[in-house]
């Protein structure tokens, strides 16, 4: 049975409405940002590693639900991660979002609340977003990021 | 030369809206999304096709197919006279002189791209000046913009006030004897204004610039005589007048078309050719090299005996007591902003919810079968004046009912049931 709320979770509209992590990092050592020019949604992204692992990192920027609580359920999810947890994560998010496989609910904490995301294709970039700009931004990659 | 008979088909006065029975002509609004009835209200992004659209194509691929201009047999003779039928109904259709200025192409978009190419880049010099609007589709803005990069042209822009009219003082202004080209938009597709084109191309020509108007948001809403407005250039598509998409018209004034070099080069827009040059054919043909989208031109021709059948003047006047319905209703919404109020403006409701982004507006709206545009519009420019990044747009068509109005506010609803 449709239901738009598998959709939009509770933690996923909490987390829109009170973003974590939200604003910038003063001390940042990478910024990076991340657009997707087919719905105008913009993200940056800020950083503070130490080559082995992140020990600060931020955002700010607008878009629409599921982007907002994508990069908070993120950067609260990767703070303190080691650059090797991050890429596991990465890949781990990547597989929820866009494919049917089984997931590890407790390695991805409350991201599976994004699991619906994978029924609404035009959304799955919204999600992404700020990903693929923590992907680039954590492989030295410092060119802006485009999702279309 | 004008035809009085069908053009006067376009503005007899027909019998009184029976919405019911005109959406009988339209399949697709019997279909269900996500288990509710489809409530379209997308119709600036793309009309839907009446039956008898559909039918045309389905005769033509069944009965007709063949190549045009060139067969000696009698299905590429058949098709060839349907083919140049639909070029009379399109000439008919907005009143222009003869069918040598009704000029084939895949859209509005090619049709801007096209006078761009052939005739701005071969009149212009550095330093001229191309006038465009803050109220474009992107299709009206990025030709210009190539086209100042090639030739050294400057591009100006007429700004718009905060209920999204153009500032035609502004307008004055910008204009002069360095002018050549001024490519305005009937209607914003956007926010649904729609611009004084008449008085926009008489200022125009007063300094001597030519005038291009993009029409792809009007020919469905309001009743287009080139030669009445005076414009040097019309164009629109076929997808967004109920009729097929990749075919679009572009009119133009028969010596400017003539004085124009071929936009490409191939089949059927030659005279002769040898291998060390060629002469082009005569217009309208010079312009149409390939084989065009046949069937496309003849659902075209189906749709403009639709909407001519169905009177545009009364369709629209329908359309406009329902946008004043959805307005009424729209602003009865808490925390809905209205974006675009211009005093003259077609069955458009653009509009963004405090807290809500349009894209989650329009992910929860289509829960509801209710299909709305969430997004820039492809008009980037309007959002930054409005300094908004998106908006919700729900655009109406002459199909659409009081009770979808109805179907769209609750789901606004539903949208701030969600997020509160």
């Amino acid at each position: 049975m449709f239901d738009i709320k598998d959709l939009y979770q509770e933690v996923i509209v909490d987390h829109n409405r009170s973003p974590r992590n939200f604003g910038k990092l003063e001390d940042a050592d990478t910024t990076l940002e991340g657009f997707n020019p087919l719905c105008g949604d913009k993200l940056t992204l800020y950083l503070k590693t130490d080559g082995e692992k992140i020990n600060d990192i931020a955002f700010d920027g607008s878009g629409c639900a599921i982007s907002v609580a994508s990069a908070s359920l993120m950067t609260d999810a990767m703070k303190g991660k080691s650059l090797d947890e991050a890429e596991i994560l990465f890949n781990e998010f990547h597989n929820l979002v866009t494919t049917d496989d089984d997931y590890d609910a407790e390695s991805l904490g409350k991201l599976a609340a994004l699991a619906g995301v994978k029924d609404y294709p035009a959304r799955v970039k919204c999600a992404s977003l700020c990903w693929h700009t923590l992907h680039s931004a954590l492989q030295g990659d410092n060119t802006p990021v485009k999702t279309e | 030369m004008n035809n009085p008979n069908t053009a006067k088909t376009i503005i007899k006065t027909p019998a009184p809206f029976d919405v019911e029975s005109i959406r009988k002509d339209f399949p697709i609004l019997n279909e269900q999304v996500h288990g509710k009835p489809l409530v379209y209200l997308d119709n600036a992004a793309t009309s839907q096709k009446p039956k008898q659209v559909i039918e045309s194509l389905d005769t033509y691929y069944r009965e007709t197919n063949s190549n045009i201009h060139r067969g000696v047999h009698t299905l590429s003779e058949k098709a060839t006279a349907i083919y140049e039928k639909a070029r009379g109904k399109v000439k008919d259709f907005i009143n222009a002189d003869s069918t040598k200025e009704i000029v084939f192409v895949r859209g509005a978009t090619e049709a801007i791209n096209l006078v761009a190419q052939s005739f701005g880049r071969n009149t212009l010099k550095p330093g001229d000046e191309i006038i465009i609007t803050e109220l474009e589709h992107h299709s009206n803005i990025v030709p210009w913009q190539i086209l100042s990069e090639q030739t050294g042209a400057t591009l100006r822009y007429i700004p718009i006030n905060d209920a999204g009219e153009l500032i035609l003082e502004e307008y004055e202004k910008l204009l002069g004897d360095k002018t050549r080209i001024v490519a305005v938009g009937h209607i914003s597709n956007a926010l649904g204004t729609i611009n004084p084109i008449k008085t926009i191309i008489d200022k125009a020509h007063a300094v001597g610039a030519k005038v291009i108007v993009d029409g792809a948001q009007a020919v469905p809403h309001t009743r287009v005589d080139v030669k009445e407005l005076d414009c040097d250039f019309y164009v629109f598509s076929g997808h967004k007048l109920f009729g097929p998409t990749g075919i679009g018209v572009l009119y133009g004034k028969e010596a400017i078309l003539e004085s124009m070099p071929p936009y490409q080069g191939g089949g059927d827009m030659i005279q002769m050719v040898t291998m060390e040059k060629s002469t082009y054919n005569t217009l309208p043909y010079k312009f149409e090299a390939g084989t065009p989208h046949i069937a496309g031109v003849i659902g075209l021709g189906a749709a403009i005996d639709y909407v001519s059948e169905l009177g545009l003047e009364v369709a629209a006047q329908y359309e406009i007591e329902l946008l004043d319905y959805a307005n009424e209703q729209a602003s009865q919404v808490t925390g809905l902003n209205f974006v675009g109020t211009a005093k003259n403006k077609t069955s458009i409701l653009s509009f963004t919810i405090d807290g809500i982004h349009p894209h989650d507006i329009g992910t929860i709206l289509d829960g509801e079968g209710v299909a709305i545009r969430a997004g820039h519009h492809c008009a980037m420019p309007v959002m930054e004046r409005f300094n908004i990044p998106a908006t919700a747009r729900a655009s109406f068509a002459f199909y659409n009912t009081r009770q979808e109005v109805d179907a769209l506010i609750q789901a606004i609803d539903k949208c701030q049931k969600v997020f509160n």
